[in-house]
């Protein structure tokens, strides 16, 4: 993929190179075990932390690289998702989606506290939304805080959590309000908290290397000062916060696009059926070619809503939009990748194999791609 | 003491070029760039004498047009001090840097050069040797050592028969093998901060070189595909394709 583009400056190109040696050092050569194991190794938060590579996104002041410039983000990003695995990605990653909350609406105690901690790779930070009762009606969520002195008294679960197992302190949806989406908050709970339990990583079609699990919430008894933003105010965070999300959910859809077609292409020209090669048929010629043309129109326009959002527009509907493009586009060229590997790409090992499956949580998580369509309706009137 | 360090821009390791159709080269369009391998070794080598507390400055130099402020940039980042680049938009050819590099010296009056074997781009291994014989300086090429004593450096050097240490007075030349070191990564925090190191550029009227090349290039062809092999059954049937079939004997 070409990186000369104008979305692109010199910084962003030369941190780009730093993850791209870090991803082909220090993770390609382990991943195949790692994903067979179900996780990967918790010095690697450290290690990328030593780089500065978890701090992209986040504020300076407390330890990152600055959370203004979006296409740094979208660099590091992409060269992540070269490792081939979501799963990774998605939990090196999950304080990208459990931190950002913190650092907007935390107390500057919280912040001083947990950030710095988080973005040096020690501490691992979480965001728990859905509950097993649903995900897609954040507004209608269940896991109940009822104030009682100093204290939240929180009851509920939660499900399908990155990092769920291995991370140290979670940003909680919970209710202490009424019904509806102005009766929710958001608090920070620690692990290590009595009447808090984790369940084992769940078993999974994809992301293997993540750990993915449920949260239990018993008579857990939570600090006041840990909520985070205004009590009854955290419908608001969260979908702030989703925004960010599902920018990244773009730019891993088009990385999956990108790498089953890089794959594709490779194995097309090598691979011989009856007596030259793949690419020799003009079917598997134009396959390649759409599947070229698929992924430079999505990322393109992820990159233009980058640039909006960059430029402090409103892009809700926009990045819905780029959302649901990019899924799509990442649903047919990892099933046409499989397709040009035939057998082979059915197998364990192959990386088409690994995207195929990885692929399919894409257009479920970060809000699902029905749910996308339905904000992008209200947005156009409908 | 000072350290120089030429570094140059050129096609990433990891790219697989192609030559252009009119065969006048190859197709440098969209390809990303990256720090020559050997040049980053030379850095990382300089960095590392600098941490020792042999080295107390270096100074980065490369001959060639604004994009390549940005391998400067990753020097800077790495470790370096302060960056020179020597402003050509034309391809310059090993000679024309070597004097470049010729007039840099004398403006600088470094203690020590160290600069990659050869660049991965055009593979010359010339422009140490060459440099170092316009300046009129003592080299010690292909480095596996390099150690700083006093006011000499030993380099050992690999070469076809094993490894052969030489010593040096400095001022010297040093150039790059593959096992020298192993190069640090530019840490972003390192990047940020290279941003406000000074690069300084010079006009090739400045340094007094033309940079126009001495030496065209006719053309340029890929290697001829090769075909793929088979698995032969036993010896016999070895010995008869390489008879009858390859007719090598
Ligand atoms: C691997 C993995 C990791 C995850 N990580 C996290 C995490 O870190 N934190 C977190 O909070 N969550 C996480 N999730 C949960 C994820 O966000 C939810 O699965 C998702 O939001 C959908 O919620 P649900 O599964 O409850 O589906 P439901 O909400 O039950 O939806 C089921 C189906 O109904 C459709 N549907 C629902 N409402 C409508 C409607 N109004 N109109 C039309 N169709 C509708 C949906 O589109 C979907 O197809 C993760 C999930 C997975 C699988």
């Amino acid at each position: 993929m070409q990186n000369t583009h104008s979305y692109f400056n010199e910084t962003h190109n030369m941190v780009r190179a730093t993850a791209r040696r870090f991803v082909e050092e220090r993770i390609l050569p382990n991943i195949d075990a790692w994903e067979e194991a179900g996780t990967f190794p918790r010095e690697l938060y450290k290690e990328a932390a030593d780089l500065g590579l978890l701090g992209v996104g986040h504020p300076e002041a407390y330890g990152g690289a600055g959370e203004t410039d979006i296409f740094l983000k979208i660099a590091v990003s992409e060269e992540l998702m070269r490792c081939t695995s979501g799963g990774l990605t998605a939990s090196l990653g999950s304080l990208d989606i459990g931190l950002p909350p913190i650092w907007r609406w935390g107390s500057e105690d919280m912040k001083q506290r947990v950030v710095p901690q988080v973005l040096s790779g020690e501490k691992i930070s979480a965001l728990a939304i859905t509950e097993p009762g649903g995900g897609s009606d954040v507004a209608n969520l269940q896991t109940r805080a009822v104030r009682e002195g100093d204290y939240y008294r929180v009851n509920g679960n939660k499900t399908f959590i990155t990092s769920g197992c291995r991370a140290d302190y979670y940003t909680v949806a919970v209710r202490t309000g009424d019904k509806g989406f102005g009766g929710v908050s958001l608090l920070l709970i620690e692990k290590g908290t009595p009447g808090f339990s984790q369940s084992p990583p769940l078993k999974k079609m994809g992301w293997w290397a993540s750990d993915t699990a449920e949260l239990y919430f018993e008579d857990c008894m939570v600090p006041a000062e840990n909520l985070i933003g205004p009590e009854n105010g955290g419908f608001y965070c969260i979908m702030t916060n989703f925004q960010m999300e599902r920018l990244m959910l773009c730019v891993m859809a088009n990385m999956t696009s990108q790498l089953a077609y890089e794959e594709a292409l490779n194995y097309a020209k090598e691979r011989q059926a009856f007596g030259r090669s793949l690419t020799g048929f003009q079917v598997t010629r134009h396959k390649l070619v759409e599947m070229a043309t698929a992924v430079e129109i999505s990322r393109e326009y992820t990159y233009r809503v980058a640039a909006k959002m960059q430029a402090g527009d409103n892009v809700i509907k926009e990045v819905s939009m780029a959302k649901n493009f990019a899924t799509q586009t990442a649903d047919k060229l990892t099933y046409d990748a499989v397709q040009i590997f035939g057998g082979a790409g059915f197998m364990r090992g192959t990386v088409v194999e690994r995207l195929y499956r990885d692929n399919r949580i894409l257009p479920i998580g970060g809000g699902t791609y029905e749910i996308m369509n339905e904000v992008i309706a209200k947005q156009i009137g409908l | 003491m000072k350290v120089l360090v030429p570094i140059k821009r050129v096609v990433d390791h990891n790219v697989k070029v192609r030559v252009k159709a009119d065969n006048s080269g190859v197709d440098l369009a969209n390809v990303k760039m990256a720090m020559n391998p050997f040049c980053e070794i030379a850095v990382e080598e300089a960095v590392r004498l600098k941490e020792s507390g042999a080295v107390s400055e270096i100074v980065v130099v490369t001959i060639g047009a604004k994009a390549a402020d940005e391998q400067l940039r990753t020097a800077l980042a790495l470790g370096a001090d302060r960056a020179i680049r020597v402003e050509t938009e034309e391809d310059a050819q090993p000679l024309a840097i070597a004097k470049a590099l010729k007039a840099v010296y004398d403006k600088e009056s470094p203690n020590l050069v160290i600069l990659g074997k050869q660049a991965i781009d055009g593979d010359n291994n010339q422009t140490g040797q060459m440099f170092a014989a316009l300046a009129g300086l003592p080299q010690g090429t292909f480095a596996s050592e390099v150690k700083v004593e006093g006011d000499k450096v030993q380099v050992t050097r690999e070469i076809d028969g094993g490894l052969q240490t030489v010593e040096l007075s400095l001022p010297a030349v040093v150039t790059t093998d593959l096992r020298l070191n192993e190069p640090r990564y530019a840490s972003l925090p390192n990047i940020m901060k290279a941003k406000k190191k000074p690069l300084d550029v010079l006009s090739a009227d400045e340094v007094g070189v033309d940079f126009t090349p001495k030496v065209k290039v006719l053309k340029v062809e890929a290697p001829a595909e090769r075909e793929a092999g088979i698995i032969v059954g036993s010896v016999d049937e070895l010995v008869e394709k390489l008879k009858n079939e390859a007719k090598v004997i």
